[in-house]
């Protein structure tokens, strides 16, 4: 696990940031809901009425009033969002970097199986997905309790799952295509995750363009589906793992083949 | 059982030509220099000895295995120093060279540290912070730390100063004598000269001629410097015509005595005759096909 080791070090300070610019906001969204929780009940009815705008962002389902509804909205949209962008910098990078900044040379004349390579790659982006998402699970905890809220627990966990699938799913993608570039990976890896988000907002604007929640892994992230429903889009999840699947079967099959210039 | 033993390796990328038909062999213990114009086809055969890209066609052994079936195995006994020495630029000297063992599964500290002492490297700067040199020196330490059977070494003394390239070829000399294996590649004729038993020459790719270093300065051709006139003999046999200040120089490969019969009727007021020197040797092999 020598690989890695030297990836997670490689990776802390990017972590860290990401971490702790988001946790913070969800922590300063979760502590001054008290404060907007009794205008929220008034706007909960504008929101809803807002025609194409609401629907967007899901608010024409639920009570932006109650605190889930609020924290599935607002929160939602900085793990959901923010987890999006890290998890693609960090798929998208993961592999072209080492081409990117010649270090190629040095890591694939040492005698590890280019497998080797790719799992411990690959496991090393999982590693900092899960631990920003701990933080975040934990911080909106504690502000939740802070401010005296004791949220739905089910409904919690699977928004936190769901959040979790969605930036595993976008690495994933990206960590794929990081195979067959050597160079450009922020630019793709962020386009790609600008994509999703803009893909999933027009699939809630008109039932016409709802076929739109298959091609992003934001589909199964709808707060609205997930509190009403108590739990995940089975269809749109199970097409999501799919693309997960074939993100990370497409990279360890081209560094098999790849020429490492 | 040879050190590195290639027959026709051929790798093509795309349509451009890397390398064609490259069969050559090193023997175990061998010191052998694989010299080439840039451009000529040196690192595309070292990449594919090392399995970093695929050859189009041909086999490869290194150490007695085959570069594809058992690169892994070949690697663990293999020492590489790439010719542009390239780290992970936040990470310490001490770190990379660390990286380099641990990612072998070797504790190599004892060694390291006796390389990075001999070398002058501090292992405590970062790697952006270094020269071209100093990467250099890490890349040394790095492929010399866990005593590999065959070193393969690209380009390996660009950017040392003259001091550190003597270091660093004593080095090289140590381990020879220990019994590995040397293959090194370079653009600069005098080291493969002064350093290499055997020696390789490779141009658009392809092998000109493979030898014993003393064998390649060995030709029929001696060169001829010729003064008080400004042309040569008007005979078959003259190459690499070149003007002096009072006469003219050349390679001459024909016969003797037609020269001299040539020479009888022309006003030359001086001649010298030499072996030619393996510059001028190598200088020809890369512009034409024979000598």
């Amino acid at each position: 696990m020598t690989i890695l080791k030297h990836e997670l070090k490689q990776g802390r300070n990017a972590l860290i940031i990401w971490t702790a610019v988001i946790v913070s906001m969800l922590g300063i969204c979760i502590l001054i809901y008290p404060e907007m929780g009794s205008q929220m009940t008034e706007l909960s009815g504008a929101f809803a009425n807002m025609g194409g705008f609401s629907a967007a962002f899901g608010m024409d389902k639920i009570n932006f009033g109650e605190f889930m509804g609020f924290f599935s909205v607002e929160c939602g949209n900085i793990l959901g969002l923010g987890g999006a962008f890290f998890a693609a910098l960090l798929g998208i990078s993961a592999l072209s970097k080492e081409e990117k900044e010649h270090t190629a040379e040095f890591l694939f004349t040492h005698p590890l199986s280019r497998n080797k390579i790719v799992f411990q790659k690959g496991l090393s982006v999982l590693v900092q997905i899960i631990i920003l998402n701990a933080m975040a699970i934990f911080i909106c905890l504690l502000s939740a309790f802070l401010i005296g809220e004791k949220p739905d627990i089910r409904s919690l966990a699977m928004l936190f799952l769901a959040y979790l699938i969605m930036q595993i799913e976008t690495a994933a993608i990206c960590f794929g295509v990081s195979a067959w570039i050597n160079g450009g990976g922020p630019g793709i890896g962020l386009g790609s995750a600008a994509l999703f988000y803009f893909l999933n907002l027009v699939s809630n604007l008109t039932t016409h363009a709802e076929f739109l929640k298959f091609f992003t892994p934001f589909g199964y992230t709808d707060g609205a589906d997930i509190l009403i429903n108590g739990s995940l889009r089975a269809e749109y999840t199970a097409v999501g793992l799919l693309f997960t699947a074939a993100g990370i079967a497409s990279a360890f099959w081209k560094y098999q083949r790849k020429d490492i210039m | 059982m040879y050190a590195i033993k290639t027959d026709s390796l051929t790798k093509y990328y795309g349509t451009s030509r890397g390398i064609t038909d490259i069969s050559l062999t090193v023997s175990e213990g061998d010191f052998f220099g694989f010299i080439g114009p840039n451009g000529a086809g040196k690192s595309t055969t070292i990449r594919s000895l090392l399995g970093l890209i695929a050859p189009t066609s041909g086999s490869a052994e290194l150490l007695g295995m085959d570069i594809r079936r058992q690169k892994n195995k070949i690697l663990k006994e293999t020492g590489y120093m790439p010719s542009e020495a390239s780290f992970y630029r936040d990470m310490k000297v001490r770190e990379v060279i660390r990286y380099s063992a641990a990612l072998r599964g070797l504790d190599c500290q004892k060694e390291a540290a006796r390389l990075i002492d001999r070398l002058e490297l501090d292992p405590n700067k970062k790697i952006r912070e270094l020269s071209l040199g100093n990467r250099k020196k890490v890349s040394i330490v790095c492929a010399l730390q866990h005593h590999p059977r065959l070193l393969i070494l690209d380009e390996p003394t660009s950017g040392l100063d003259p001091l550190m390239q003597r270091e660093f070829f004593t080095l090289l000399n140590e381990r020879n004598a220990n019994g590995a294996a040397i293959f090194l590649s370079s653009h600069i004729l005098s080291e493969i000269q002064r350093y290499c038993r055997h020696a390789a020459v490779i141009r658009e790719g392809s092998i000109l001629i493979c030898d014993e270093t003393k064998h390649l300065g060995h030709t029929r051709a001696k060169q001829i410097t010729l003064f008080g006139v400004s042309a040569p003999p008007a005979i078959d046999g003259i190459k690499n015509l070149e003007p002096t200040e009072d006469g003219v120089k050349f390679l001459y490969s024909g016969d003797l005595q037609t020269l001299l019969h040539a020479l009888s009727s022309m006003p030359v007021t001086d001649m010298n005759m030499t072996e030619p020197d393996m510059e001028d040797i190598f200088m020809h092999y890369y512009r034409s096909d024979d000598i």
